[in-house]
């Protein structure tokens, strides 16, 4: 619901600037404006985050409108907002981390808590202004139309096309839900190095939920598209797709079994599938866990991990992605950063203390849920390079199985690599054919031994732009993932 | 912001909600005050202090509906906010159900005092929780070579809400909670199992602060080097600590807003049997001191102590006002506070010793359920069963069923509700369940 949200009056483009050493952009100053803070400001609160002899503090200034449009018996009948606002400062020592935010930014507000984020270091320190030095980032989600110029009346007409189109598509279906969540982000940057930061940061998801009844039994299936893009993301194209594709996956559920329990040789279609590259190993790259040697992989970098074809990377700098961001919840700008090459595991994702243990580059992994979170690696878009095979060789290689291609969620365990995915919609494999869909089914495996078990990788490399959040220490990110038609040898199908 | 404070800036948003037009509207004005520490190795790994408030506000205009929130406080902003929010509104499509509750359904005062906010834990300072996360981590840190890393998590938290409607409901609740918890990791052969054990409480006294770190050890220690067995059926014992995760489909399918839409495997099961006639469930909001305790819901409805399920036959569902109209049934509350399952005779260990091929499940890991069929497959972890002894841990397995015969095949419950979750669940053992494996 465009319009409503502002609560600072200032709606910032996202215009490309030029760094001047001497003096701030107009962009800058105007993100101090939006905020109410000057340099000086800034400067006089991270030396109170300081004062106790730290080694590092910054500031993460958020301003967040957040608009959700939702339709239910075919109207679009009701709506929701989000304001936050506030003022999260870190304060390092070592790899120790001292927190507090401030949802007021006056300057006594947030004195205090620079104080108590202070507290995390106890000698007494002496630290001394670094000169203001504003990054030049690249702009990954350029917006044509932002989010606030658009208002709810323009919404309405694509969320009730979505539920006309699926109603007009097939006599069995009984409800209709579509949701479009729009959020726009400002955010201003400053640490004790003197880096300045900011960034314009919109984020929308269009979902859908198609529910069919058909002779008493009743299936449900769920579409679902996010990008960093404005309203020019709102396309009658986009929402026609989606409609044909939850109709079409709807009305197959009835036909779908869920296939027997065991073992057994797994095809995960392109695309979607990502997700076993973002639970099996992903999140077990990530340097916090490897740090702390929690991790199965803790022990792996430089070695060989899976076959030649395998490269596996995490890049938060494709244009429009949901998983990108021009420089991360730490200041540190955004990489294409590769996790697998060749086969041998050549980089963990890093945060600014990760990055610091391990004594290599930031790779810009260091994200936040908001202010009031403590920045951790994430992962962005984690995605598997193109492989030598071809799609339909690896269909007819396997004989008793199944491919897989739709999924709702998955969960890994860090130390031990079970890890696990939940597969909405399939088919099986037998003697080399897809024959009946499957559906509703858990697949688990053991992470370092799935990644050696990709024996095949076919070269239709997907990304895949569903609402993929993912959840860590409590804290949400989103993130998205792509993989080519890829089979693993052995895994266990529940 | 203090209670009243509270009230006069709702009365005021209310008040200039009415005049810029809005037909009905719902004010809530909520605060957290929190400290989350972790303690890894014997060093402060993070320190943090949370402080944060929220004004949500439901509108009612011409028979359309929106809902806001927003944690900027200053009364010209919030004037701003609304008005905003009512000029938007007018957009949406009419929806004849949005109302707010009616007014008799809404708590009068008169109730029982639940004794949810212990005032000792605003006075903690911070060495007093370093101290108490440290304690717990010493039961642990240095005691077996195979540790890689213990980390110990104390945490607490104040809250203090305000509610006021347009029609006439007031009111306002607190409540604290502190908890410490201790996660071990150790190295094995094949990996490096993990374990976690927590204790809460509403009240520091009655916080139980000895035997953390110790059983999170005993724990990971107990998961070293697991492997899988066949795929087949097995009697099964699903551990309280985790009991809620396959509970969990049922409390979602008896919402209105998923029955409404279709996403409950429990539609028309009013007064049929949908579990084994062993089970009885309560949602009880009137325990003192429970994690789930109110004396009135997120709406102002009053609380009631309802049964959710009797000798396996369902009771009552979740309805809130709006689902509740659209469904044509009486709203009860669209959420559960306390639900309180009844319980049994023995203890897990007990009825391990009864069961001669099976599976003790300490773990749930990842899978899911589609609510509009009831089928669900969940991975899992814990150990294998045989002739009544625990005898290695099993892993990377599925338990798999549906939701409408697999909780027929409930046997018997425990006799170890965890009784400071909101979820007072026991151990509860199964026959004939699905697992896969090899």
């Amino acid at each position: 619901m465009s319009g409503i949200a502002a609560a600072g009056s200032l709606v910032i483009p996202p215009l490309l600037h030029s760094c001047n050493m001497s003096r701030l952009s107009d962009n800058a100053e105007s993100y101090l404006n939006h905020f109410e803070v000057t340099r000086e400001l800034l400067q006089k609160v991270i030396s109170a985050a300081m004062e106790k002899g730290a080694d590092y503090a910054d500031l993460y200034f958020e301003h967040s409108l957040n608009n959700t449009g939702a339709l239910e018996d075919g109207r679009v009948n009701s709506a929701y907002t989000n304001i936050a606002y506030g003022v999260g400062i870190r304060v390092l020592k070592g790899d120790q981390t001292g927190y507090a935010y401030s949802e007021v930014v006056s300057e006594e507000a947030m004195l205090n808590a620079a104080r108590t984020a202070a507290n995390i270091a106890d000698e007494s320190g002496k630290y001394l202004n670094a000169r203001v030095t504003e990054l030049t980032a690249p702009s990954y989600y350029a917006v044509r139309t932002p989010w606030e110029d658009y208002s709810v009346r323009e919404k309405i007409p694509f969320i009730q096309r979505m539920n006309d189109r699926i109603f007009s598509a097939d006599n069995r279906v009984s409800k209709v839900n579509v949701y479009l969540n729009d959020k726009t982000s400002y955010i201003l940057f400053y640490n004790s190095e003197g880096l300045l930061a900011w960034d314009y940061r919109p984020l929308v998801y269009l979902a859908g939920v198609c529910i069919m009844e058909d002779k008493g039994r009743i299936e449900n299936f769920f579409s679902g598209r996010s990008f960093r893009k404005g309203s020019e993301f709102l396309t009658n194209e986009l929402v026609d797709e989606m409609s044909d594709e939850v109709v079409k996956k709807t009305s197959l559920l009835f036909e779908a079994i869920r296939p027997e329990p065991g073992e057994m040789e797994v095809v995960v279609g392109a695309g979607e599938s990502g997700i076993l590259l973002h639970e099996a190993m992903g999140h077990a790259f990530e340097a916090d866990f490897n740090r702390k040697d929690l991790s199965i992989f803790s022990d792996k970098m430089g070695k060989k991990i899976a076959e030649n074809f395998v490269r596996i990377i995490d890049d938060g700098t494709i244009p429009g992605n949901r998983g990108s961001i021009n420089f991360d919840d730490e200041g540190n700008l955004s990489k294409k950063t590769v996790l697998v090459d060749e086969g041998i595991l050549t980089s963990y994702l890093h945060d600014r203390i990760s990055s610091n243990h391990y004594n290599v580059d930031p790779t810009g992994n260091g994200r936040r849920e908001s202010f009031r979170h403590i920045p951790i690696p994430r992962m962005r878009c984690t995605y598997m390079d193109n492989g030598p095979h071809k799609k339909e060789e690896i269909i007819s290689s396997v004989r008793n199985g199944i491919y897989v291609e739709s999924f709702s969620n998955g969960q890994v365990n860090i130390g031990q690599g079970d890890f696990t995915f939940f597969v909405k919609f399939g088919y099986l494999i037998e003697n080399g054919k897809l024959t009946k869909p499957i559906k509703d089914v858990n697949i688990i495996g053991n992470g370092p031994q799935a990644l050696a078990d990709i024996v095949m990788a076919a070269d239709d490399m997907l990304i895949n732009d569903g609402v993929w959040t993912c959840g860590k220490n409590g804290q949400g990110a989103p993130v998205s993932m792509g993989i080519p038609t890829v089979k693993i040898k052995k895994l266990t199908v529940g | 912001m203090n209670t009243k404070e509270k009230y006069d800036l709702a009365d005021l948003v209310v008040g200039h909600s009415l005049k810029s037009g809005a037909d009905q509207v719902a004010v809530t004005i909520s605060d957290n005050r929190s400290t989350e520490l972790e303690i890894r190795d014997q060093k402060i790994d993070t320190l943090k202090e949370s402080n944060r408030s929220n004004l949500s506000i439901d509108i009612y205009t011409d028979k359309k509906y929106s809902s806001h929130s927003t944690n900027r406080m200053k009364k010209e902003e919030l004037f701003r906010f609304v008005e905003e929010a009512i000029a938007a509104t007018k957009y949406l499509a009419s929806d004849e159900f949005r109302t707010l509750p009616d007014q008799e359904l809404y708590y009068r005062g008169g109730g029982p005092e639940l004794n949810t906010m212990d005032p000792k834990i605003d006075t903690l300072d911070a060495r007093t929780k370093i101290d108490m996360a440290n304690q717990s981590l010493n039961e642990a840190y240095g005691k077996d070579d195979r540790i890689i890393s213990v980390s110990s998590h104390y945490s607490d938290s104040i809250s203090n809400m305000v509610k006021v409607t347009s029609n006439g409901f007031r009111g306002d609740s607190g409540s604290t909670r502190i908890s410490v918890a201790v996660e071990v990791s150790v190295k094995s052969d094949t990996g490096r199992p993990s374990d976690y054990w927590y204790e809460n409480s509403r009240f520091l006294d009655r916080l139980k602060k000895t035997d953390i770190g110790k059983e999170a050890l005993g724990r990971a220690l107990n998961k070293m080097n697991p492997g899988k067995i066949a795929s087949g059926k097995y009697p099964v014992v699903i551990e309280n600590r985790v009991a809620n995760n396959i509970a969990g489909p049922i409390y979602n399918s008896l919402s209105g807003a998923n029955i409404y839409q279709k996403q409950s495997f429990l539609i028309g099961k009013e007064g049929k049997p949908v579990t084994s006639s062993i089970l009885t469930v309560y949602d009880d909001p009137f325990i003192p001191s429970g994690s789930g305790s109110r004396l009135f819901d997120s709406e102002g409805l009053a609380s009631e102590k309802r049964a959710v399920i009797e000798n396996g036959i369902l009771r009552n569902y979740y309805i809130d006002t709006y689902y509740g109209k659209k469904l044509g049934m009486k709203p009860t509350s669209g959420s559960s506070s306390n639900v309180v399952f009844g319980k049994g005779q023995r203890s897990p260990q007990e009825m391990i010793s009864s069961v001669s091929k099976g599976v003790f499940i300490t773990g749930f890991i990842g899978g899911n359920c589609n609510l509009s069929t009831g089928d669900f497959s969940y991975g899992i972890e814990g150990f294998y069963i045989e002739n009544g002894k625990v005898v290695n841990p099993v892993n990377e397995m599925n338990i798999t069923g549906n939701m409408n015969t697999f909780w027929f095949s409930l046997a018997e419950l425990g006799n170890d509700p965890r009784e400071n979750d909101s979820i007072m669940i026991p151990s509860l053992m199964f026959k004939d369940v699905v697992l896969s494996g090899i």
